[in-house]
């Protein structure tokens, strides 16, 4: 390893606030010149915007950031970024499906200009592509759109490595191998060992721990927006990594006491199995349950989730769901609320069909719910008649779960949707839900929080599409969601 | 379908000159003296104002908006061109490159405040008519003279409007397709989260292709007042749906910055020429509308079958 004194990267108390969340609450971070870091952490870590931080896409709050020594807090972006050979492999795709793989290359080079650039980018993606993935079967002149989702991955890690005027020091790769077979991630894990010999810098975040503790000298790990462990991977196992992304022992305030009735007692509402699933493994919720979705974020929850929604009121199908439904999104802005609205209509708008006259809306039937609801969840506002932008986004969340429970569904399904709640708030909903589901409603909440799969009778822990685990409340520990999430294929 | 030669991506990139060939095929067939040098001019020379009124189109689509005005504007600059451009021509040489100007300003309003293209195009639609009005209350009005030399330009064998229409294409294809700077405008359609993470300024390259689609919708209104003579305020309003239609039917797709600059000359020159083929088969004009309409479906419908045979592969 290089002399640490002179680290490729360093920051020093970086802060990043995303509204009331701190996504990155103080971190120290150097990276040596020759230096392979690995960086592990569950859900909402802060690993992402970390590394957001350093690509330069995002402006720190507080903290200082310094590359080869060179102070240059306040004044760092993209621009400055690639200008000292800081690249970055983000995790959500980030070439353009329109263009060519050559003029993808381009994208990122300002420097491929003047006649013959198209040829001098293809070679120069092509050879990236040839020492990385041998017998990748890329052209330079495909159109990104049509390449398989691992091809496009196997691009965009090469383009990561390309040089024309700048050499690349520091190559930030997130998931990198999250769409690549076992033999290609091999390749690339190969070629990352090579590069950093050859004093090149990497940071590698991956999900599969095995790839971590083989690729990485140093493993650091991120808990809550916070540096928690920073050891040489040699020293690191397995299970003493999940130990430390895992929280210890937290208290579980106002955990469910354990469900009363057994689960053979009653006919289940639903039975359901996602459609990668192989051995068999189903989706059961008895009435009254409330059912966990646990698992890293995009693991296929939100399409159970969707799948149960479709699948509502049909016959037949490998799907079962007995009963009305309702969803409560997370991503409130974007499927939720309804803006220019007011929040009593915000609150209503499931339940019209049961509150018409004559074809018409019956206004006095909408006041009656929409202030039942107000009172019965406290929706803080001087008058429901006011647009549901003036509430705050845990007030506005409250309206949407108002929305799902003043309808007749018997099932709810939440896409995570405390997202960005505060604590307050969240301890009365959690209280709602536990209410509803002691009145026979059922929940299947998808949650990114370990905390809130307490509240749970039933978790089932998602990875690659597929339920890999399933846990009754009394196995339910963190360490074991947290060893389900981050399995890898069985050895 | 045979392997090799005839993929559904061949075929998809061969369908909008396919479907000009037809068409050229056909009027042939009902009217064999329109294959003549005087013939083609006849029925082309009106394609080389919508070609570049559609490629104006098609630059301000590559990077997902969509321009409402464009026929109304087309209509200011013929306004322009057959007033100011003839008597006072320091003065409509500038009004044009203020046309442009405005055109950038757009393009930048809309990247800034992240407003709907949509909407602000079609506000723009009516200012541009109202200035239109104000300038030229009723039809009238001269082109300067080179102009109407240059449109009526004899060349040798092969008539000036397909020689034009080639050389525009080509050089649109040359920038916007070829070149390394192409490339990037282009990206910024395809993902533009993507170009500003490599380091490219989108508000730069937003009001790029309003200024490129300013100067070949001003490039539009002198061609066509120079084929005309004589202007009017609604002389070009149809160009706005054509445009569109034009850079769809030659390829292009509404989002994503999959456009095709050769494929949009041809859009144009398929629906320009459309009209005749309808005159051609006696129908009557009130029809002809709905007649392009359908050509228009019917080329669209094929394309989603190549699509979707591509899809099942």
């Amino acid at each position: 390893m290089a002399d640490p004194a002179s680290p490729v990267v360093r920051l020093d108390g970086v802060e990043h606030r995303f509204g009331a969340v701190r996504a990155v609450a103080g971190v120290d971070l150097a990276v040596a010149a020759g230096e392979c870091l690995g960086l592990v952490g569950h859900n909402g870590a802060g690993k992402s915007t970390l590394m957001h931080v350093l690509a330069g896409t995002l402006r720190p709050d507080q903290g200082a950031l310094a590359v080869q020594g060179e102070v240059l807090t306040g004044r760092y972006d993209v621009v400055v970024a690639q200008r000292q050979g800081i690249r970055c492999v983000f995790q959500e795709f980030s070439l353009c499906p329109n263009l060519t793989v050559a003029e993808n290359a381009r994208i990122l080079h300002p420097a491929l200009t003047g006649f013959g650039w198209r040829a001098q980018a293809g070679r120069l993606i092509g050879e990236a592509l040839d020492r990385i993935f041998p017998g990748h079967g890329i052209a330079a002149g495909d159109v990104v759109g049509d390449l398989s989702i691992a091809k496009r991955q196997m691009v965009e890690i090469a383009r990561a490595f390309t040089v024309t005027d700048v050499p690349v020091r520091l190559v930030i790769l997130d998931e990198p191998t999250s769409s690549l077979d076992a033999m290609v991630a091999g390749q690339l894990l190969a070629f990352v060992r090579s590069f950093t010999a050859s004093g090149g810098s990497a940071i590698l975040i991956s999900h599969l721990l095995g790839e971590i503790l083989g690729t990485a000298d140093r493993i650091v790990v991120l808990r809550d927006g916070q540096v928690v462990a920073t050891r040489p991977a040699a020293e690191f196992t397995r299970d003493s990594l999940v130990a430390a992304m895992g929280s210890v022992a937290k208290a579980e305030p106002g955990a469910r006491p354990a469900a009363a009735a057994g689960r053979a007692g009653t006919g289940a509402r639903i039975r359901a199995q996602p459609a990668r699933q192989t051995d068999g493994q189903e989706l059961v919720v008895h009435p009254g349950e409330i059912v966990g979705l646990a698992g890293l974020a995009g693991h296929g929850q939100t399409d159970m989730l969707l799948q149960l929604f479709a699948a509502a009121g049909r016959r037949g199908g490998r799907t079962l769901v007995a009963g009305e439904v309702a969803l409560v999104a997370g991503d409130r802005q974007a499927d939720g609320i309804l803006p220019l609205w007011s929040i009593a209509k915000n609150i209503t708008i499931s339940s019209l069909r049961r509150m018409t006259r004559f074809g018409l809306i019956d206004p006095a039937a909408e006041q009656a719910l929409a202030s039942e609801w107000q009172a019965r969840i406290q929706i803080r506002t001087p008058d429901l008649e006011h647009n549901i932008l003036s509430l705050s986004g845990g007030n506005q969340q409250k309206a949407l779960f108002a929305r799902a429970l003043g309808s007749a569904a018997s099932i709810l399904l939440m896409d995570d949707p405390m997202r960005g709640v505060d604590i307050g708030t969240k301890q009365e909903v959690y209280g709602i839900i536990r209410a509803e589901a002691a009145k026979g409603r059922s929940f299947v909440w998808y949650t990114t929080e370990m905390d809130e799969l307490a509240h749970c009778d039933h978790v089932y822990v998602f990875r690659n599409g597929r339920i890999v685990a399933d846990l009754a409340r009394s196995e339910l520990a963190e360490e074991k969601v947290l060893q389900a999430s981050f399995a890898e294929a069985a050895a | 379908m045979t392997a090799g030669l005839l993929t559904p991506r061949v075929l998809r990139s061969l369908l909008p000159a396919l479907s000009l060939a037809v068409l050229l095929v056909a009027i042939f067939y009902l009217q064999p003296r329109a294959m003549s040098y005087f013939g083609i001019n006849l029925l082309l020379n009106l394609a080389v104002p919508i070609a570049l009124a559609t490629l104006a189109q098609m630059f301000i689509l590559t990077v997902n908006d969509l321009d409402l005005s464009i026929g109304s504007f087309v209509s200011f600059v013929a306004c322009i061109a057959a007033t100011w451009l003839s008597e006072m021509p320091l003065l409509g040489i500038l009004a044009l490159l203020g046309c442009i100007l405005v055109y950038a300003l757009l393009g930048a309003l809309i990247y800034l405040r992240d407003l709907p293209s949509i909407v602000v195009t079609l506000g723009m639609s009516f200012v541009w008519l109202g200035l239109s009005v104000l300038l030229l209350p009723t039809p009238g009005g001269t082109a300067p003279g080179w102009l109407q030399a240059l449109m009526k330009l004899k060349t040798p064998l092969v008539p000036f409007c397909v020689i034009a229409a080639i050389v525009i294409g080509l050089v649109v294809h040359l920038g916007l397709m070829r070149s390394a700077h192409g490339a990037v405008l282009r990206g910024a359609g395809g993902n533009p989260k993507a170009v500003a993470r490599a380091g490219w300024s989108l508000l730069r390259i937003k009001v790029t292709m309003f200024a490129l689609a300013g100067c070949f919708g001003v490039l539009a209104g002198l061609a066509l007042v120079g084929l005309t003579t004589s202007a009017d305020a609604n002389i070009a309003l149809r160009y706005t749906l054509l445009s569109i239609a034009g850079v769809i039917l030659g390829g292009g797709e509404f989002v994503g910055g999959r456009v095709s600059p050769i494929g949009a000359v041809i859009g144009a020159m398929t629906l320009t020429l459309a009209g005749s083929f309808l005159s051609f088969l006696r129908l009557s004009p009130d029809w002809q509308i709905g007649a392009q309409g359908a050509i228009l479906i019917l080329v669209l419908a094929l394309r989603m079958l190549i699509n979707r045979a591509e899809a099942r592969r």
